[in-house]
């Protein structure tokens, strides 16, 4: 019985690292950027894609593979900030229009990122093996590649917010997102500052994809499932917090866990009940203001 | 003013009748691969048009299109062995505009992008359900539709077009359009005015979603075969998007021309190069968005006026 309980929860734990690590990122695009971005799924894809091209053509491993796949999502986001998003802000007449075009012009994204991995990728499922051997926890047994995620997930976690709260450029992000335009005035290059946010979202979503790659099978169709779930924790968590997209996330993953144990049909059904209850009880998240 | 007005509308109304008239004969005239394209054309316009009716004016981005079409799908489906064809579209239109008004009372409250990420959930929720029964309790996944013949089919969906066209003009010449014009500006102050703000919304968000239905009904009886991923797909939710955006929200004709553009591309694309279709698709997206913010009858507008356009879109 408490094996079968341990077996749910940690489960559950590793689901949730993943889940909190992804939506770090999405907190900080809507959060601070104010791009609701619904191709981050789609990131976290080609970073699970391109890792498992890397490992096939070189016999890279996936750890080593995140010094390449990390800074190229970053660069991607940053880039796509400068030209796409920049010009969007710049002749929306408010910042709710804006939240909408940027909102449709990000459904335009998914459609290209995901088709361009079609034609790269093709359809069908993918995997490699990494670490594949089982781990005994108070003996319950778990994979080693996927403690190993856990592991990164929760430490990319907490290097992000010693950079927010400890340096110059965290403090510039922490008042871009508070009020926009009287950062400006302070000396803030904003422009700059959401462009990295959107790059930092980006480089999550790229690391997130690549440790599910380590412990999941991939394909082409595997985001907008994940940015379901991301909308999903960053609502429950808040918007633009760190703290509250970590304990969003893995509360997600213990429901999750909990419900593929009872109903595997009906994961998604639970986590969509449990944002309509939210938004009715608390629209701001748990940790928003 | 007033005089070029009546006769501008009487125009417009002119060529409408004109444009139906020469669709209804369509069958007589045209090869039958013909009036399968059309109708193929019809439907998006009718999903974009519906989509329009609630999404144009209030500015409230809704991704549910696919869910209601979904339950039309389903409807037919499943009562097409049983009922006659206008009952399945009735109770189609009828279930679409429950869910509808249930999921709007609940919903419509919510901010702007809450509610579109909220109707997106919905489309892959009731896939979800819907499979989990089929698997649990059916023990089969995917139905067989009811076949019926392609002229009829084609003059079903015409009509419902037309009467979604009538629907959408006079709700838009009334004081409802009016209000809810004024809920698109400023919600806060359409309440102050004395609108209540949720329940027109929500209305609107139901008889948009009952034409949406309709369609579902009609159209699954030319697919033959259908399952929770062929009924329930998102794609479904984007094209009226897509398409009001590319057209333009500010007239009915704009959804009309976006939608006889991608229907026709998705025509000669879709089936030979489906991955081109839809990168081709994401690009014209963000190009529109970031390029034509009014879209094309937008655009046209402007260089006709050579001045500023009144805009409704807003999305």
């Amino acid at each position: 019985m408490i094996v079968a309980i341990l077996d749910v929860v940690v489960a559950g734990l590793l689901l949730g690292g993943i889940y909190a690590l992804i939506s770090v990122g999405l907190s900080l695009q809507y959060g601070v950027a104010r791009v609701f971005n619904v191709a981050h799924g789609e990131f976290m894809m080609l970073g699970a894609l391109s890792t498992w091209s890397l490992n096939q053509a070189f016999g890279m491993n996936p750890i080593i593979a995140m010094a390449i796949c990390g800074p190229v999502a970053f660069v991607i986001g940053y880039v796509l900030h400068r030209t796409l998003f920049k010009r969007l802000r710049r002749i929306s007449p408010s910042i709710g229009a804006f939240e909408g075009s940027s909102m449709l012009a990000s459904f335009g994204l998914l459609f290209i990122i995901q088709n361009v991995a079609n034609l790269i990728w093709g359809t069908q499922t993918k995997a490699y093996t990494f670490m594949a051997y089982p781990v005994s926890i108070l003996g319950a047994l778990f994979a080693a590649n996927r403690l190993v995620t856990l592991a990164f997930a929760v430490a990319f976690g907490i290097v992000f917010y010693l950079f927010l709260v400890r340096t110059r450029l965290g403090k510039a992000i922490r008042a871009a997102a508070q009020d926009p335009s009287t950062a400006a005035l302070m000396g803030v290059n904003i422009n700059q500052v959401l462009a990295l946010c959107f790059g930092f979202g980006a480089l999550m979503a790229g690391l997130g994809g690549l440790l599910v790659s380590m412990s999941y099978p991939m394909q082409t169709t595997m985001g907008l499932e994940y940015t379901i779930i991301t909308i999903i924790v960053v609502a429950l968590g808040g918007m633009g917090s760190i703290p509250g997209s970590f304990i969003g996330g893995f509360l997600l993953g213990l429901i999750g866990s909990i419900v593929t144990k009872i109903e595997p049909g009906l994961s998604l059904a639970a986590y969509y009940v449990l944002f309509m209850v939210l938004l009715w009880i608390k629209p701001t998240g748990i940790m928003g203001k | 003013m007033n005089a070029r007005m009546n006769r501008k509308s009487l125009y417009s109304w002119g060529s409408a009748v004109l444009l139906v008239l020469l669709l209804a004969l369509l069958p007589i005239y045209g090869a039958p691969y013909t009036v399968i394209l059309v109708t193929s054309i019809i439907m998006y316009a009718a999903l974009t048009v519906s989509w329009v009716v609630f999404s144009g004016p209030t500015g409230n981005v809704s991704l549910a299109p696919a869910a209601f079409m979904g339950i039309g799908i389903y409807t037919a489906a499943s009562l097409g062995k049983f009922l006659p064809l206008p009952l399945v579209i009735l109770v189609a239109a009828a279930g679409s505009l429950c869910l509808a008004l249930v999921v709007g009372a609940l919903t419509l409250r919510l901010k702007g992008l809450y509610f579109s990420i909220f109707t997106f959930g919905l489309v892959l929720l009731l896939r979800q359900l819907v499979l989990w029964y089929e698997v649990r309790f059916t023990h089969t996944r995917g139905r067989f539709v009811v076949v019926i013949d392609n002229t009829t089919i084609f003059y079903v969906m015409l009509a419902i077009f037309v009467v979604l066209l009538i629907t959408a003009h006079l709700l838009r010449q009334s004081k409802y359009g009016a209000a809810l014009e004024a809920i698109g500006e400023d919600e806060e102050a359409a309440a102050h005015a004395g609108v209540n703000v949720t329940a027109m919304k929500t209305i609107t968000f139901g008889v948009s979603a009952l034409f949406m239905g309709a369609t579902g009904a009609i159209m699954a009886t030319k697919w033959t075969y259908i399952d929770p991923y062929i009924a329930f797909d998102p794609f479904f939710s984007f094209m009226p998007v897509l398409m009001a955006v590319f057209g333009g929200m500010a007239t009915f004709v704009g959804p009309i021309i976006g939608a006889a553009v991608f229907g026709l591309l998705e025509e000669l694309l879709l089936t030979q190069f489906p991955f081109y279709y839809m990168l081709m698709f994401g690009i014209i997206l963000v190009v529109a968005i970031t390029y034509l913010p009014n879209g094309l009858t937008g655009l046209v507008m402007k260089w006709r006026k050579g001045g500023r356009t009144e805009s409704h879109a807003n999305p």
